[in-house]
């Protein structure tokens, strides 16, 4: 039994003291928390505090309290960017040394310049290429073997270095084809047209295409080559094959003809560097189209 | 009688009594565990030594595995995401055995509690092993129990210093050497013992070591039972696991009550007297500081320490050993029975002693069908089960396996001659630790032709592919078909992979995809 002179808040029926207050006859029991809970939030009041002279915190006008220990997240980030260029420099290095057969004459080195050349193919190229390098209509896919410029490793280098028609580059590959609508009659483009798409069909050449077969050997094959098999040298497309990069159809091959489209790419070397430009020459040959 | 027979009777009280039940938040109340002995004793340093012999002496037994891989027996190497055990070596893939065994220690659990009630959490639980090793450091630096508690009662002395600190120093050495035992498991032990001392090991090292220490000491030294009745989720668990036929530490009140302190005067008397002479042995080295003799509780972890205080003194006043024993509460409730007849009168111990006063044969032991029932052969047999499926599947694995992943962007491509070009990352995993040379080669797609980046075809059009040992190689495969070959806008094929000095072959179905409908 309690005595009343000890704790006149002492609840009869559980044994434990009331805060002392009643509303409406009912009074609130006063259990203490936890000792371990208690320390554990006033441990962690304490951490807070002192965290907040050693981390950046305090919000000021401007800026922020920097903390005693300086740290900073940008600066781990640069640091760890720092750690991974540190990292790969021994193959940036190497690659930068070889030319495009030792590095693809070298697995390690070819699967170090395929796998970064394909991180930088996702940043730069995807927007015309494709994400698969799968072009589009005027942008060529770049997993076949049909190849405007070359297919060859070096060739392929020196595509992406210099560009196609780029105006920033002086060696840039540059090559234009006369819009034949002010050359030649409608009728003559339209027997041309004819030709150039059985060329491609590869069912053979009817009688009718005769014309168009002289009007080609006149007009076209001195770039095309005399079968339209294409001069990689100029960046003339290969009309034999059964792949065309800008038009299907006759009318389509006449409009071409009449007024020419003309692809642009811009030159890369500049840009991205030696190093990062043989890695996506790397990564495009072995697409599976390379020569 | 008991004062001839130079029993002592000790001042000790169940921490979880009637008498001392109280609120959660209570402060601890402290308990000194005397030393027992007996046959319980002895098995439990048995069991000591090998647990703890295996805990720090595994990593450093050798096992050769040849120039390319490690030489150490149980290695977990995190780093290589490869698991060595003895002959076995697995993969991250193969992790399933690891569940297997967790299933099989699952089983295993429910096995051992329905048979021999928590033997688990009296001998081999870590947490039993390490307060055991604990204790002895503090009897051996503090006394036994009696000395114990006159320590903790003085106030502070140079003396009562000194041994405190002496204990915690030894305590913090077991700690450190229990979490630094840890970290050779995932390191080449050797190496890692220099480089620990060199200050050369990764920061993950000395931050499980710090943990370790940390958790050993708190738990084992001085949490101790807590863990046990409160942070411990199994001696919840094993009220769901224990029936009327498994053993139990059992405080056998039918013929241990009335208990009675003053035995031969009561019995002169004429007063019923049982064999309990209340001499609180049981209680004076209980690790958990209970009562066995309140009944089957929470908190015992069936060590069995009190049947050997009891036996012990049992054989000091001539009684039949095992008025404290493993019994189940089956046996237990028939004896109960007899001395109770039935249940109509108070137990009198007498109705299970013939008149010359031996114990009645009538009275049920351990018997071998309190192991064999349907519950327990129905464990063991799940248990086997997964133990041999484990093992079947261990012994019929595959050290050659073959991943095929189809380019799906583009997923084919056409070629200036009208053909039709599919490109695939072909995987192969040696995973054995010797290099193999793979002959690679495609069956079933008419006409086609295969190149790999990198590696010449053969003669036969097939390719021959070193790979290196316990590794996966990665290799870009094209497959080219002429078009107009096939109408299907699908065709599958099969990769086959064959070990050129081995038996192992493995297949791959794949599909060949084109434009299709266009012949």
């Amino acid at each position: 039994m309690h005595d009343p002179h000890k704790d006149p808040h002492l609840d009869e029926l559980s044994g434990v003291s009331t805060t002392g207050h009643e509303w409406d006859g009912i009074k609130e029991l006063n259990n203490p928390l936890p000792r371990w809970w208690v320390v554990s939030f006033y441990a962690c009041i304490v951490w807070a505090l002192v965290y907040t002279v050693f981390y950046p915190a305090w919000p000021l006008l401007t800026s922020a309290t920097t903390g005693v220990l300086g740290y900073s997240s940008r600066a781990d980030v640069r640091s760890e960017l720092a750690a991974a260029e540190a990292a790969r420099s021994g193959y940036v290095a190497a690659i930068k040394a070889a030319d495009m057969q030792q590095i693809l004459a070298d697995e390690t080195l070819r699967n170090v310049a395929t796998a970064a050349g394909s991180a930088a193919f996702k940043v730069n190229c995807i927007q015309c290429h494709g994400s698969g390098a799968q072009g589009s209509k005027g942008f060529p896919n770049l997993n076949d073997d049909d190849w405007l410029w070359g297919g060859t490793s070096e060739q392929i280098l020196t595509t992406i270095t210099h560009g196609v028609r780029a105006p920033e580059d002086a060696d840039t590959h540059v090559s234009e084809m006369p819009a034949f609508g002010d050359i030649l009659k409608p009728d003559e483009i339209a027997s041309v047209a004819m030709f150039v798409a059985d060329l491609s069909n590869g069912t053979g050449f009817p009688e009718e295409t005769a014309p168009g077969a002289q009007i080609f050997a006149q007009n076209c094959a001195s770039c095309h080559g005399d079968r339209g098999e294409g001069n990689q040298e100029m960046g003339a497309p290969n009309l034999a094959d059964s792949l065309s990069l800008l038009v299907d159809g006759e009318e389509a091959i006449a409009a071409q003809i009449r007024a020419p489209k003309h692809g642009v790419m811009p030159a890369w070397g500049g840009r991205l560097g030696d190093v990062t430009v043989k890695e996506l020459a790397a990564y495009v040959y072995s697409l599976g189209g390379g020569k | 009688m008991l004062e001839k027979m130079d029993i002592e009777r000790l001042d000790a009280e169940a921490v979880n009594s009637q008498k001392q039940r109280q609120v959660l938040y209570a402060p601890r109340k402290k308990i000194f565990p005397k030393r027992a002995s007996g046959g319980f004793r002895r098995f439990k340093w048995l069991i000591m030594a090998i647990t703890l012999g295996i805990y720090y002496l595994v990593p450093w037994l050798r096992w050769d595995r040849g120039d390319y891989a490690p030489d150490q027996a149980v290695l977990i190497d995190i780093a290589n995401r490869r698991f060595y055990f003895f002959f076995i070596e697995i993969w991250p893939q193969e992790f399933f055995y690891v569940a297997g065994l967790l299933v099989m220690a699952g089983l295993g659990l429910f096995l051992l509690t329905s048979t021999v009630g928590r033997a688990w959490c009296g001998y081999t639980c870590p947490q039993t092993v390490w307060v055991d090793l604990f204790l002895v450091v503090e009897r051996a630096i503090e006394g036994d129990r009696n000395a114990r508690i006159k320590l903790d009662k003085e106030p502070y002395s140079p003396r009562k210093l000194v041994l405190r600190t002496t204990k915690h120093v030894i305590w913090l050495l077991i700690a450190v050497a229990t979490g630094g035992a840890w970290i050779f498991y995932f390191a080449d032990a050797p190496t890692l013992l220099v480089d620990v001392f060199t200050g050369q090991a990764e920061i993950v090292a000395y931050s499980t070591i710090a943990f370790l220490t940390a958790t050993t000491y708190i738990f084992g030294g001085l949490m101790r039972e807590q863990v046990c009745t409160y942070m411990c989720p199994w001696p919840r668990i094993q009220a769901a696991m224990l029936d009327e036929a498994s053993l139990t530490v059992t405080y056998n009140d039918w013929r241990g009550e009335p208990r009675s302190r003053h035995a031969k005067k009561s019995a002169a008397q004429g007063a019923v007297v049982g064999d309990c002479v209340d001499c609180n042995a049981c209680v004076a080295v209980c690790p958990m500081g209970i009562d066995i003799r309140d009944g089957q509780q929470l908190e015992c972890i069936t060590c069995a320490l009190c049947i050997d205080a009891c036996d012990g003194v049992m054989d000091k006043l001539g009684r039949e050993r095992g008025l404290i024993s493993y019994t189940t509460l089956n046996d237990y409730n028939a004896n109960m029975a007899l001395a109770t007849a039935g249940g109509t009168q108070p137990i009198d111990p007498a109705r299970v002693r013939t008149p010359d006063g031996k114990l009645a044969a009538t009275l049920r032991h351990i018997s071998l069908a309190s192991f064999l029932r349907l519950r327990t052969l129905l464990y063991a047999a799940l248990w086997s089960l997964v133990g041999i499926g484990l093992v079947y599947a261990l012994v019929t694995r595959d050290r050659l396996d073959v991943n095929v992943l189809h380019d799906r962007n583009p997923q084919f491509v056409m070629l200036s001659d009208g053909s039709v070009r599919n490109g695939y990352t072909l995987k192969i995993l040696n995973m054995i630790a010797k290099p193999r040379v793979m002959a690679v080669r495609i069956e079933g797609l008419p006409q086609s032709s295969v190149a790999i980046a990198g590696i010449e075809a053969q003669g036969d059009g097939s390719f021959l592919v070193p790979v290196e040992p316990d590794r996966l190689r990665s290799l870009k495969v094209f497959v080219t078909q002429p078009r107009h070959v096939a109408d299907e806008q699908v065709q599958t094929f099969r990769f086959v992979i064959e070990d050129t000095k081995g038996p192992e072959t493995k297949t791959y179905t794949a599909t060949f995809q084109t434009p299709g409908g266009s012949k």
